[in-house]
């Protein structure tokens, strides 16, 4: 058994190297070109957004480590988050001059679909700080064709009654210029923005006339002559100025529960000991009451209880039942040692059912190494209720929000509700790893398999020569399986400090509740 | 003639000052009041008020007959002038007595005695009490200089100028008889020695109609500003027993000279000079003010007598108090005014934020030693432009003159004093200053004294101030109400704040963060707790509490290291709402007098543009630098505070505005 001590040191050795890689996505296009950009009087995407949100008000960045281990930049030459302009929640893209002049590359486009995304299912206005010079060219057979999806997704928004603005700041050109053409409110800042379709060289060699920048799409020819600009800024700061004004006047107000007003307490216990919690070794159980003590709203006059714990007698690997987080309540599912039977399944389904009754959003804390093989429980129809667990994760309608604590493994990660399962959100402690299998386990079941070939072909198994490609299989599982990886990958929202779950859980909570939460009473056929 | 309702044809502070004595006494209590000062407390406290519409003195509290009208209506039976206004009009004490009301003050032929500054010297002169000769500016010589010109009607330092050298007197003479002529309907002016190093001390006397003179000791009143007292003080310091007896005793001369009756000030100048003989000191009669004075309340600290009891009681045809012969202790008054002391002494107007001055009395006598404060104005009061810009008059009785000093140093210190710009710093330095201490006082002083003082480390203030408005924004937001302030799951920039000294000076910015653990700076600075009106920060382990008072977007700070008040900058700036670079702007509400540059004509920096009146005063409006000037006011114009008088564009062509058109 790890000590609290190891824990912590291991913990925080992870969250040093998180911030480590973080500061590669806020270094943009480095030094250098945050220089040259600022030389030319303009502000970075981060300062831009700094300026747009309401002083003193939360901003939660989005996929910062997109494109992590890809050849692209971390951050992937955009900045994604959820920011609060003039009281209202709002879904802000920044493109990242600094990086090869905003220009967008295959992660650009994930990131950006994971934000509209997230826009249109929690009802967010979107702000688009432009300033691109679109797409980065070698890569466009990865992002022409579905790189429409973005302007699609603009006017959806729009036809949904979810206004979308743009702020141009520089370059807008070619396809860029239907990101300010589709979008609701086009502010455009004088003698910077250029939006046109081509530019002067392509005028020339498509019709022969001659043109310069600012009549085919500089900010005071869109203002005054095509009508594309609604507002001409003197500068980026009124620029910024004018789109804090245009989302005051956007008349939103939260369609879900209301909680302005409610008060709640801190949690019972510090969140400092969520450091002491993770074994170093995922083999080794937490128990995740431990966890919600310490991100789960505590006892007041609003709150009797800080975890109402629903059949904690019965199928006691995975822990269910109410909690409040920032006065919201959520319904928690919690997997406790590690492996799902059927009892857990079973008792998950029925506790998804219990929150779609009565429309309170769900939270999975993940630690899974997946549901339970062997004759015994496969005979018992393990395969029926994880499919019961899994038909209710799918089909449920009540917002899910997923915490990525520790271990992911096989389709555990689908019953908990993994990426693919569509939860609102899903964040990750840099403590997890997910993956089909253990590495170690893979690297094995690797080598069972070779040897049975082996011997079905009557060649006798080099056990010897074998260890170096299990040894080389286990490597490359365990990097794929770290949480920047798969965080580069889009495959969830991005690794947080384990201290920061609670803030991250209250603003994605206030920020479902933009829209109805409703559950459902439709689900698939239930194997019984 | 017992009197049982006093009517106070006054405002501010002394009316307050009468009100407190009436009440213990059992007399009832007027107040008459301007429009301008229907919100202030001597109205409400008062029993009955009455309403003298307008503003401006000469319609309201210089209206003889409207203030007769309202005691006749409010059933007064006598009328308190106060000090100033229509204290020393002996035609008023004429006509209240005429209504058949009880004045509170000398006879008015005592008045008249006095009033021509010319004609009570020379009945001073024959009475026996010291006068200095006066010079004829005709006849003057070198040898005259350096010499004081003054008005003969009125006081308060107006129509009062010093010459130093021969050929600026006829035009100083010129300058302070139109001075007296605007202020006092009376352009006579005279000539007389000027004391360099001179005190100004004066002696308390109370008189009665059964011939009695009480001879209350001396005030030293030599630290002025512009001969306004700033600091009171009683007994005064560092004087021989002959030349405080040959006060006293000229004073009594004065008073029995023309029979005063009531509270009353003798004047002297007194100047010492040490010789090799010994200390030789000149005295010499100035005026007799025949009237309360405002600094009367370190007389009653010493003394233990309650100067309005008496003026009511010798009103009444009672005796002047018994008395005893000697102060017991010190006592030292300063008068808080709402000026800017480094800025000309420039008079503040607007509304006084906080005002919470840490004294234990206010208006009352003084039973042990103590603080007293007498205030005009409350939290929240608006200080407007038509009156006297004092605030407050703050008094402390101790043992001996140090303790007296230091207790009221303390008091002005920890007072909260926002809103307005005032002379509390200056003060405070004074009541510390060594030579002050040791006695050295002059009315000269003040001239040569660092009025901006020393710039002290706001910091910490600043920080509060932040953190303040910080707190205060978190508990107005709409959503998201638990998310600690400035959360970033990515720190890529600190947060910025810009804060503007409402004291002047830079504009700072403050650069701070927030996050999980709280509030935080580049520093090592801790923010111990935070609420929008309580910051403690640890600085270099040392705790400091601040005490933040937010006002819209501006914060009054105080602690223990000292006071500040900011406006927190917007971040943005409506480019519609900006003013273009080279515009003049009001330094405070007033009247454009004159206009002394063409529009759109060429002037030279340091050129006077125009002139705006405002508080009594003229300010000059000067060209910053080369240009052409546009005028954007007329002449008789009123303006408030900021309002644009004059653009000068630095660059040859006129500005053009195609933008905003």
């Amino acid at each position: 058994m790890t000590t609290e001590t190891e824990r912590r040191e291991s913990m925080l050795t992870k969250i040093a190297d998180l911030d480590a890689q973080t500061a590669l996505a806020v270094l943009g296009g480095g030094e250098r070109a945050v220089e040259r950009h600022h030389k030319r009087d303009k502000l970075l995407a981060r300062e831009r957004i700094e300026l747009l949100i309401d002083p003193g008000s939360a901003f939660l960045e989005l996929s910062p480590l997109a494109g992590w281990g890809s050849d692209f930049t971390v951050g992937a030459s955009v900045v994604t988050g959820i920011g609060v302009i003039e009281g209202v929640e709002c879904l802000i893209t920044a493109n990242d001059p600094t990086v090869k002049g905003g220009a967008s590359n295959p992660w650009t486009l994930k990131k950006g679909f994971r934000a509209s995304q997230i826009a249109e299912e929690n009802n967010l206005p979107t702000v688009a700080l432009v300033e691109s010079g679109g797409a980065d060219l070698p890569t466009q057979k990865d992002i022409f064709i579905p790189g429409g999806k973005m302007f699609r997704d603009i006017t959806r928004s729009s036809a949904a009654r979810v206004p979308t603005i743009a702020l141009v700041f520089g370059n807008s050109t070619a396809g860029g210029a239907y990101i300010p053409g589709m979008s609701d409110y086009t502010v455009m800042v004088k003698e910077k923005a250029k939006v046109f379709l081509g530019g002067p060289p392509l005028v020339k060699m498509a019709t022969g006339e001659e043109s310069d920048d600012e009549s085919l799409g500089g900010a005071e020819m869109h203002a005054r002559v095509s009508g594309l600009a609604d507002y001409l800024a003197v500068d980026e700061y009124d620029a910024i100025r004018i789109g804090r004004r245009i989302v005051a006047r956007l008349n939103q107000s939260k369609k879900g529960a209301a909680t302005s007003g409610i008060t709640f307490a801190d949690p019972e216990q510090d969140p400092e000991g969520l450091l002491d919690l993770i074994p170093t070794d995922l083999k080794e159980p937490f128990d995740p009451r431990e966890v919600i003590a310490r991100i789960a709203d505590g006892r007041s006059g609003t709150n009797g209880a800080v975890f109402d714990e629903f059949k904690p007698l019965y199928g006691n690997s995975l822990v269910t039942g109410w909690a409040k987080i920032h006065g919201h309540q959520v319904g928690i599912l919690a997997n406790a040692q590690g492996v799902l039977f059927s009892e857990e399944a079973q008792k998950a389904t029925q506790f998804i059912q219990l929150a779609n009754q009565i429309d309170v959003p769900l939270l999975f804390l993940q630690n899974t190494t997946g549901y339970m093989v062997g004759a015994e429980y496969e005979q018992g129809g393990i395969i029926k209720h994880g499919a019961q667990m899994i038909n209710a994760v799918s089909n449920s309608k009540v917002p899910h929000l997923t915490v990525v604590m520790a271990a992911s493994y096989g389709a555990g990660n689908y019953g908990m509700n993994g990426r693919a399962f569509d939860p609102r959100f899903l964040f990750t402690w840099p403590s997890a790893k997910s993956a089909v299998m253990g590495p170690a386990q893979l690297a094995g079941v690797l080598e069972i398999v070779a040897k049975q070939s082996a011997e079905s072909k009557g060649q006798e198994f080099d056990a010897e020569g074998f260890s170096a490609v299990k040894a080389m299989v286990e490597a490359q599982i365990e990097e794929q399986s770290m949480p920047y990886f798969l965080s580069g990958m889009v495959y969830d929202d991005g690794v947080i400090d384990p201290r920061d779950t609670r803030t991250v859980l209250g603003i994605c909570l206030s920020v479902i509740a933009n829209k109805p939460i409703e559950g459902t009473d439709r689900f698939g056929v239930f194997r019984m | 003639m017992t009197i049982t309702r006093i009517l106070v044809a006054n405002r501010g502070e002394i009316a307050r000052r009468v009100f407190t004595t009436a009440r213990r006494l059992g007399i009832g209590t007027v107040a008459v009041y301007s429009d301008a000062d229907s919100g202030l407390p001597f109205v409400s406290e008062a029993d009955l008020a009455v309403r003298l519409p307008g503003n401006s003195p000469a319609e309201t509290y210089l209206r003889g007959d409207l203030i007769i009208d309202a005691a006749r209506r409010a059933g007064a039976d006598a009328i308190h002038p106060g000090y100033g206004f229509l204290s020393e009009n002996a035609g008023f004490a004429r006509a209240v007595i005429a209504a058949g009301l009880t004045w509170i003050g000398p006879t008015p032929e005592s008045i008249d005695a006095m009033g021509s500054k010319i004609a009570a010297k020379e009945l001073m002169s024959a009475a026996g009490v010291p006068v200095f000769g006066q010079i004829d500016p005709a006849a003057a010589t070198e040898a005259d200089l350096p010499m004081l010109v003054k008005a003969s009607a009125g006081g308060g330092g107006r129509g009062m100028r010093i010459v130093r050298s021969l050929a600026d007197l006829p035009g100083e003479v010129e300058l302070a008889s139109n001075e007296a002529a605007s202020a006092f309907g009376d352009a006579t002016v005279f000539c007389e020695p000027y004391l360099e190093n001179g005190r100004h001390v004066e002696v308390q006397v109370v008189g009665d109609t059964h011939g009695n003179v009480l001879v209350l000791g001396e005030r030293d009143c030599s630290l002025q500003r512009r001969h306004q007292k700033v600091v009171e003080e009683a007994p005064a310091p560092l004087l021989s027993d002959e030349v405080r007896t040959t006060l006293h005793e000229g004073a009594r001369l004065a008073a029995a000279a023309i029979s005063y009756v009531g509270a009353g000030t003798v004047e002297f100048m007194v100047s010492t000079s040490s010789t090799p003989g010994g200390e030789t000191a000149k005295v010499s009669f100035l005026e007799m003010n025949t009237r309360l004075q405002v600094e009367h309340p370190v007389t009653e600290a010493v003394f233990g007598i309650d100067l309005v009891e008496a003026q009511i009681r010798v009103a009444e045809g009672g005796t002047a108090p018994s008395a005893p012969t000697h102060p017991r202790g010190h006592a030292v008054e300063v008068r808080l005014y709402a000026e800017d002391p480094a800025a000309d002494y420039q008079p503040q107007s607007g509304v006084l934020d906080i005002f919470e001055v840490p004294a234990e009395l206010a208006f009352e006598q003084f039973a042990t030693y103590g603080s007293r404060l007498d205030s005009g104005f409350v939290s929240g009061s608006e200080v407007s432009t038509h009156y006297d810009a004092m605030l407050a008059k703050v008094i402390v009785w101790g043992p001996d003159r140090a303790s007296a000093f230091r207790t009221l140093a303390g008091v002005l210190e920890r007072a909260r004093i926002h809103g307005l710009v005032t002379n509390r710093d200056l003060l405070v330095r004074l009541l510390r200053d060594e030579k002050i201490l040791a006695g050295e006082v002059s009315t000269d002083f003040l001239g040569t004294f660092d009025l901006a003082g020393p710039t002290v480390g706001t910091s910490s203030a600043e920080r509060a101030a932040v953190v303040a408005a910080a707190e205060r924004d978190r508990a107005a937001r709409r959503v998201q109400h638990g998310i600690p302030v400035a959360w970033r799951n990515v720190v890529s920039q600190p947060q910025r704040t810009m804060l503007r000294p409402l004291a002047g000076g830079e504009d700072t910015e403050v650069l701070w963060y927030g996050g999980r653990d709280g509030y935080r700076f580049a520093d090592d600075v801790v923010v111990v707790s935070a609420t929008a009106d309580q910051v403690v920060l640890e600085v270099d382990g040392v705790r400091v509490t601040h005490t933040v008072r937010l006002i819209d977007d501006v914060a009054h700070v105080d602690s223990g290291l000292g006071s500040a008040s900011y406006r927190m900058l917007p971040r943005f700036v409506d480019p519609a709402e900006q003013v273009s670079a080279g515009s003049l702007l009001a330094p405070m509400p007033g009247t454009v007098i004159a206009v002394s540059a063409e529009d759109g004509s060429e002037v030279e920096a340091g050129q006077t543009l125009l002139v705006l009146e405002a508080m009594k005063m003229q300010h000059s409006i000067s060209a910053p630098g080369h240009g052409v000037v546009e005028i954007a006011v007329v002449v008789g114009q009123q303006v408030a505070a900021g309002d644009v008088l004059a653009v000068v564009s630095t660059d040859a062509e006129p500005a053009t505005n195609e933008e905003s058109a």
